[in-house]
């Protein structure tokens, strides 16, 4: 690429569209925003495209010496360009599905989108610890306003338990920041990245850090600000929500908690596991019984952050592999659900199933895709969730076989709340009037689902495109964490790698193709 | 060192006074037509009084060569940084006044004057390296301030206001006084080297006593809990650009003040003074956050808003160290961009008839209203709030990484830990005044003079502001280093 600063450009081009927005009539508004958000993509499939895997771990680094204590230094490696790509993917659909939806304060509505499209990339590409922080914190304003101004009738509850829930985490981990700051002399997340700190020191710095991303994350307890601030964002909102900001929290870990405090995390993969499998069960169960469909695919968005968190602490490649995949799987499903949700709310204005039913009937293309979405939460092999939840679950099974267990009974569950929603809403009879006189998709609706749609079965087919970015970064991290790996109960024995890739053509018809336990 | 050597160290303070005088004549002789123009020659006179300090900010002078009257004054780069806030906040709070009080046909050319006078206080408050030469001029600040407070004399709100502030002042200046002379007593002399040279080594429990009770004279000053008590009512009875004045000018000069005493003069005996700086810093922090939380009125919860930052501001006092001390600096300067944009939007809340627009009912959806002005109270507000990216995050950044440097990471982290709770009542602003439905309340048209105070200080605590960052570093550095000369 040159010297072609890619990663300024592309914090600059929604900055400035959001400042233009400002100030712009409502179809103006909207109009600049799409267009800045596609131009965002279209960078974001340049960055792709040039990312050079298997070459150095930093690329596309920038660096400038701007302001005291901090510098504004960005780079990415594979995990960052995936999470960079999965925002902007999403940012020109959450614009389209705002559409129509959003006719009050259009301006400073696409203002806030585009003002979080920069602080995710910001987020994602810093190699600063502050820079990140400042990216990282300063999130919350505008989804403060898009929740507040935008949200639903509980909407200031919602708005507030948002950003005191989410400051109050964020907070301690500055402190930590600042004392590691202080004691590594720099504050450049590369080099903090290979420096050893103090195991004694660690384990308070790895607690500053989890404050931070268990409530991004969430995880149980810490998570009853999202179903909240999920009901009553409008839909982009949490698009925007499920799709990116989750996964902040499992890029922190991945980040920060696991490659800087490896002994602490270590220490403490107890407490991630119990929270997860505590997680996975619990608010499974509680989604089976919502009768708001948000609230419902919000849980079981819980739910599957939690097998995220069980991978990222399994310690080994087919953990954190799967950890990401399921990251970005999830990004796209509940995103695609969340829109699923706003196109029948925006017809009827409620998100009670109850009010639904045969919609299968009237709005045959609709139920196809939503089809499509729910098979994809449960994890329905070839669709992209079933790749990143059988690496977890196969990374965590080498190191408990008990939190194996317990967490694909989320899988089973997960079924079962997503079929009955399935169920509930779009099969059955039309009982509802209201229900069965609404159309069926219109072109923009299209236009949101069907690129989503591609993406999911994309990765549920093809993975490969996906996992070879991020390969040779999630190796330098086991390798990092290798030495505070925790003895696991399946005691697996390693058998005689095959000579070629898993994806590789079979020379010969008949191979046996015998798996070879890893 | 000879005199016109020393006279030549304070010419600021000499044009203020100078210009002080002749302003009271024309303002004598003028009468209420003088008014404007005696207020433009004040901004003048502190503009040309901030331009003489530009030798030694430039410079970073420190050391004897800055000291003054044998020691009596030190104009170093300390002071002129002190100095340089005051007069900026003072030009700031004179530009928005005029237009304010003409709503009531009550500008006066006196009011300018006053301001200048009190603004030659805290310019030999932040310069006094001496007990004297601090009481005259806090006593000459304090004396101008009384009279301000209670500006609108027909006014029962803004005259019980300057009659709390005095007695509570007076009171104040009494317990400083006591501390005085406790110290002068068991240490001999008033001067601050003195009294850091006669502190060293074993203290006993007179001057241990005369540390503590002149500490607590300034924390009245500085508004520090627990002598907190009087911030709000004086702040919610006086006029708005006295209250403005009030939160940005004093405060810089009284922190300025407190830092140079506590560590030039007690700058030997840190341990003796550090645990009730940091417990008035927490609860300063905890107590501004909870007692903003139930108010109703704006220019109260600022005032609860200015007790919570000046909790942040003393724990970078608690450090003691260079990188405290500037942290202070640094966050001081963010501190009156801070408070003089939120004053100035409050002026700017009126309706068409002149009445003030002070409460949470009246500016309820103020974003639909006037979306510019609403625009910049969000700024603002996060700002205060300590939300990054705006400055005030960098403030309270400075501040805890002085106090992490310093080995307090407890006290930095219960520190920002209470920060939340003050983030409540900020995003309460916001929250009313964009997501709440629109009140009936109209709100006037607002004057050029608002908007350019407005704008300037939006612009400093926006993102923008961090490219000052690094200059604020410095200057902050090289005023505190002046505080560090002796080991």
């Amino acid at each position: 690429m040159g010297g072609f600063p890619i990663l300024s450009v592309m914090l600059a081009v929604p900055l400035l569209a959001a400042i233009a927005c400002l100030f712009l009539s409502a179809p103006q508004a909207r109009m600049t925003a799409l267009v800045a958000t596609l131009v965002n993509l279209a960078l974001g499939v340049v960055l792709w495209a040039n990312y050079d895997i298997g070459g150095a771990q930093w690329q596309f680094v920038e660096r400038a010496d701007l302001f005291a204590g901090f510098s504004y230094a960005l780079g990415i490696d594979g995990i960052a360009l995936l999470l960079i790509v999965l925002s902007v993917f999403l940012m020109p659909i959450c614009i389209l599905a705002s559409w129509e939806a959003i006719d009050k304060r259009v301006g400073e509505y696409m203002a806030a989108f585009l003002l979080m499209e920069t602080l995710m990339i910001g987020v994602f590409s810093a190699q600063d610890l502050f820079l990140f922080y400042i990216m990282f914190e300063a999130g919350l304003i505008p989804m403060y306003l898009i929740i507040g101004i935008w949200g639903g009738a509980d909407r200031i509850y919602a708005s507030y338990k948002f950003f005191l829930y989410t400051l109050l985490g964020s907070v301690l981990m500055l402190v930590a920041m600042l004392w590691m700051a202080n004691g590594a002399g720099t504050t450049d997340i590369p080099t903090l990245m290979q420096y050893d700190f103090d195991p004694h020191v660690q384990t308070w710095l790895w607690l500053a850090f989890f404050a931070s991303f268990a409530v991004k994350m969430p995880m149980w307890p810490v998570h009853t600000w999202l179903p909240d601030a999920h009901v009553q964002a409008p839909t982009a909102g949490s698009v925007i929500l499920a799709g990116v900001l989750l996964k902040m929290g499992g890029y922190g870990f991945l980040r920060f908690s696991l490659p800087m405090f490896p002994e602490a995390s270590a220490q403490f993969a107890w407490l991630v596991f119990w929270l997860s499998m505590v997680a996975v069960v619990v608010t499974s169960l509680i989604a089976l019984v919502q009768s708001d469909m948000k609230k419902l695919i919000a849980y079981s968005s819980v739910a599957h952050m939690a097998i995220v968190t069980v991978g990222l602490f399994a310690f080994n490649v087919q953990g954190i592999e799967g950890a990401m995949m399921v990251m970005l799987g999830h990004g796209l499903v509940s995103g695609a659900l969340f829109l699923c949700v706003g196109v029948i709310y925006d017809r009827l204005h409620t998100r009670e199933i109850d009010r639904y039913g045969g919609l299968s009937i009237n709005m045959p293309r609709y139920a196809t895709f939503f089809l499509l979405f729910t098979m994809a939460s449960i994890g329905l092999p070839g669709t992209s969730n079933f790749v990143g939840e059988f690496l977890a679950l196969a990374g965590i099974y080498q190191v408990s076989t008990w939190v194996t267990l317990v967490c694909t009974t989320g899988i089973i569950l997960g079924a079962g709340y997503m079929l009955y929603l399935y169920w509930r809403v779009a099969f059955g009879v039309q009982k509802n009037e209201d229900a069965a006189a609404m159309p069926d998709l219109n072109v923009r609706e299209w236009a949101m689902l069907a690129p989503i749609a591609a993406a999911v079965l994309w990765m549920g087919v093809y993975p490969e495109s996906f996992l070879a970015p991020m390969r040779k970064d999630v190796a330098a991290l086991e390798a990092r964490i290798a030495r505070a790996m925790p003895e696991g109960d399946a005691k697996l024995k390693d058998g005689e790698p095959k000579a070629a890739a898993a994806n590789a053509v079979a020379p010969l018809p008949h191979d046996k193709g015998s798996e070879g336990g890893h | 060192m000879d005199t016109a050597t020393s006279f030549a160290l304070i010419a600021p303070e000499l044009l203020l006074a100078v210009s002080s005088l002749l302003l009271v004549l024309a303002a004598a002789w003028g009468g209420d037509k003088a008014a404007r123009p005696v207020t433009i020659l004040a901004v003048s006179a502190l503009f040309g009084a901030g331009l003489l300090l530009w030798p030694v900010l430039h410079l970073g002078k420190v050391g004897p060569e800055t000291w003054a009257f044998g020691d009596l004054l030190r104009a170093d780069a300390f002071a002129g940084f002190a100095k340089a806030l005051i007069y900026l906040a003072a030009i700031g709070c004179l530009v928005v006044t005029p237009s304010w009080f003409d709503r009531m046909k009550a500008m006066k050319p006196e009011y300018p004057v006053l301001v200048l006078l009190a603004t030659l206080g805290m310019s030999l408050m932040v310069s006094a390296s001496d007990l004297l030469t601090l009481y005259l001029g806090l006593e000459l600040n304090s004396l101008a301030a009384y009279v301000l407070a209670a500006y609108l004399r027909n006014d029962s709100k803004s005259a019980e206001a300057g009659l709390k502030y005095f007695v509570l002042g007076a009171l104040a200046s009494g317990i400083l006084l006591y501390g005085m002379s406790l110290l002068y007593g068991f240490t001999g002399t008033t001067s601050f080297a003195g009294i850091r040279e006669a502190l060293s080594g074993e203290m006993s429990n007179g001057m241990l006593f005369g540390v503590i009770f002149v500490l607590a004279g300034l924390a009245f000053k500085i508004a520090a809990v627990p002598f907190h008590m009087w911030t709000p009512d004086v702040y919610e009875g006086a006029p708005t650009p006295v209250t403005t004045f009030f939160a940005t000018a004093p405060k810089v000069a009284a922190v300025a003040l407190t830092a140079r005493v506590a560590l030039d003069a007690f700058g030997g005996q840190v341990d003796a003074w550090r645990q009730v700086v940091i417990f008035a810093a927490l609860a300063s922090i905890v107590v501004g956050a909870l007692g903003a939380i139930g108010q109703n009125n704006l220019k109260r919860l600022l005032a609860y808003s200015s007790i919570n930052n000046v909790g942040f501001i003393l724990i970078g006092l608690a450090a003691a160290s260079v990188a405290g001390a500037s942290a202070m600096f640094v966050y001081l300067a963010i501190y009156v961009a801070m408070s003089l944009g939120s004053f100035v939007a409050l002026m700017m809340l009126h309706d068409e008839d002149g009445r003030a627009l002070e409460t949470f009912d009246d500016i309820a959806g103020l974003s639909t209203k006037r979306p510019a002005l609403a625009w910049c109270l969000l700024a603002l507000m996060f700002s205060l709030a300590g939300i990054p990216p705006l400055l005030g995050f960098w403030g309270k950044f400075v501040v805890f990484q002085a106090a992490v440097e310093a080995n307090l990471v407890a006290l930095a982290a219960i520190g920002i830990a209470a920060s939340v709770i003050g983030a409540f009542y900020y995003i309460k602003f916001i929250k009313v005044m964009f997501f709440d439905a629109a009140s009936p309340a109209t709100v006037a048209d607002s004057t050029r003079a608002h908007w350019a105070v407005l704008g300037i200080t939006t612009l400093i605590v926006s993102p923008l502001g961090y490219f000052l960052t690094r200059s604020f570093g410095d200057l902050g550095d090289k005023a505190a280093s002046a505080l560090f000369l002796l080991p």
